[in-house]
């Protein structure tokens, strides 16, 4: 294996192993969309179906739950970016950027790390489908993975791009509040991007979670505004730009 | 021969106010397989030269070689070819003690038929193979220490980087993480480059480098350096400090420095001295001390000022409860 393959495997191997170990992380990571989903949802729920027509096509538990989904891809992928910066507070960083192993690299291990995390959280949350009638199929588990996988690679990239220069965690809560919290209400998570004013209809089109969420509620619901073809070559699009930007800039880094 | 060669290196930082040279034009070798010191105050060049040298930084200009690759072009060579224990932890403490030894043989290519065998090796050498499958941040800062350098060792570097390794650790466990170096010196062909704020680590050396501002203003081994002192230091307190003075610097000629502590100047050989000077004497002398030149004083002559052990003590000890205070 190539000194930079090794260098992929073994920084995506660490990020494994330290979700898997870090089980609060897990269960808050679970809990906290859950929480949107049946309190959020429910009480919005009882109001809403009508206001959106034909738009949620039935129950609006249901309709967000694909939402939901993505909101937990967005947070666990951005947090797994993010874990970049903690490492270079708490010095770890440095023994990576020391090893002979190029810094693209590091970053392209990152964001595989991110992505594979992703995936797994991702997938937890099927485990609500039952609570709110969803029926989950073994076709439709197949097909999520690598859906799932595309979002959280894309996302995970954005977040190397944002952490490579970051110095210090004071920097997150800006992070929360300009990218993450925007990306996660102007996706299509929590209402039908139909009939938008126009401003807000420019910011869903351009926000690459939109086409995500798209593609889960294609999934897992059977309707959607794009196809999933569509919708899967433009997340995929924007990952590579995005690993490529991270790629460059995490080269850069001294 | 030469494992590092290094020609007019200079670094220079942007301020908010003009430019900071953190490095001034410095040119040295170290021979392979010598303990190299960098001795020299808080601020005076140690750790970004060491960063220039492990490719951290890139110069603003000058040049050097590593096991004879640039830094600068061929920078993955030089990672193969050098190991590093950084002033600051740089340790995964979610992992366990074998995990962190694990992930570093790992991206050094250490190949998978002798990386176990090598990590339970050099865990045994220091001391830390019963508490291999701890989580690190069970460790006590000295533990800490000891799994850094036998990180640093793994994969057979052709040199090793000690930053200050020693540093905010209390004096017990310094001697006890030098025993451990020492050990590893005499088993691995290896190169140890130090830097350090403490004489003693500094005296240890084959040769030193003294740093200050940026500059190389001594380089030679610890005893020659020291004879550029005139024998031993003589420190005397005296009753009327003044008449003292103007007996010693005109009957004996000597040149004498004066501070807080007393009357310091050297003599060639203090203990046939001391009685003939005690006798003559026709001032009051409080008390008078002799003792062999340190490194301290090669810096205090050389500088006209000490290391600042002190502030870089109070300094690391903030440091350190920075970091308590974020986690």
């Amino acid at each position: 294996m190539s000194r930079n393959m090794m260098g992929i495997y073994t920084i995506w191997l660490r990020d494994v192993r330290r979700f898997w170990r870090d089980r609060p992380r897990i269960i808050g990571a679970t809990i906290q969309p859950a929480l949107f989903l049946f309190l959020l949802g429910t009480g919005l729920g009882r109001g809403i179906v009508g206001a959106f027509g034909n738009d949620i096509r039935g129950d609006y538990l249901t309709f967000i739950y694909p939402g939901i989904i993505g909101m937990s891809i967005l947070f666990t992928s951005i947090f797994s970016a993010i874990s970049i910066v903690w490492d270079r507070e708490i010095g770890f960083l440095k023994e990576v950027m020391v090893a002979p192993i190029s810094r693209w690299a590091v970053a392209v291990g990152k964001a595989f790390g991110g992505s594979t995390v992703a995936v797994f959280q991702g997938s937890l949350m099927l485990i609500f489908a039952p609570f709110i009638n969803v029926h989950i199929t073994p076709a439709i588990v197949i097909t999520l993975i690598p859906v799932i996988f595309l979002i959280a690679f894309s996302i995970t990239s954005i977040g190397i791009v944002v952490a490579a220069r970051m110095h210090s965690m004071q920097g997150f809560q800006i992070i929360m509040n300009f990218l993450v919290l925007p990306m996660f209400f102007l996706s299509g998570a929590m209402f039908p991007i139909t009939n938008l004013p126009r401003w807000m209809a420019i910011l869903v089109a351009i926000n690459p979670l939109t086409y995500g969420v798209d593609a889960l509620r294609g999934v897992i619901l059977g309707f959607s505004n794009y196809s999933l073809i569509a919708n899967m070559s433009i997340i995929s699009g924007f990952g590579i730009a995005m690993i490529i930007a991270a790629m460059i800039i995490f080269g850069k880094v001294e | 021969m030469n494992i590092i060669e290094v020609v007019n290196l200079s670094k220079s930082f942007k301020a908010k106010k003009g430019t900071i040279t953190a490095v001034k034009d410095v040119s040295f070798n170290v021979r392979m397989g010598e303990l190299f010191g960098f001795l020299g105050p808080n601020g005076a060049g140690k750790t970004t030269t060491i960063n220039i040298l492990c490719t951290l930084l890139t110069p603003t200009s000058g040049k050097a070689l590593l096991n004879s690759f640039d830094v600068v072009t061929n920078p993955n060579e030089v990672r193969q070819s050098i190991g590093l224990v950084f002033q600051e932890p740089s340790l995964d403490e979610k992992l366990t003690a074998r995990e962190n030894l694990e992930f570093h043989a790992m991206l050094y290519n250490v190949p998978k038929a002798v990386r176990e065998e090598r990590i339970k090796y050099m865990l045994a050498m220091v001391g830390l193979y019963d508490r291999k499958d701890d989580l690190v941040n069970t460790f006590s800062g000295g533990m800490k220490r000891r799994l850094e350098i036998a990180r640093g060792f793994l994969h057979h570097p052709r040199v090793l980087f000690l930053d200050e390794p020693t540093l905010g650790l209390d004096p017990q466990t310094r001697n006890h993480i030098w025993e451990y170096i020492h050990q590893l010196r005499k088993k691995e062909e290896i190169t140890i480059f130090l830097t350090t704020h403490y004489m003693a680590e500094a005296e240890n050396c084959d040769r030193v480098a003294i740093i200050d501002y940026g500059e190389i203003i001594a380089i030679d081994s610890p005893s020659d350096l020291k004879k550029e002192i005139g024998g031993d230091v003589i420190t005397v307190i005296a009753e009327d400090r003044d008449k003292a003075k103007k007996t010693i610097e005109e009957e004996y000629n000597f040149s004498v420095i004066e501070n807080d502590e007393g009357l310091h100047f050297e003599v060639e050989n203090g203990e046939t001295f001391l009685p003939k000077f005690i006798k003559k004497a026709d001032f009051k002398i409080l008390s008078i001390s002799l003792r062999r030149p340190t490194l301290e004083d090669v810096f205090l002559k050389l500088t006209g000022r000490r290391i600042r052990e002190e502030s870089a003590e109070a300094n690391t000890a903030l440091k350190i409860h920075a970091r308590r205070l974020m986690r």
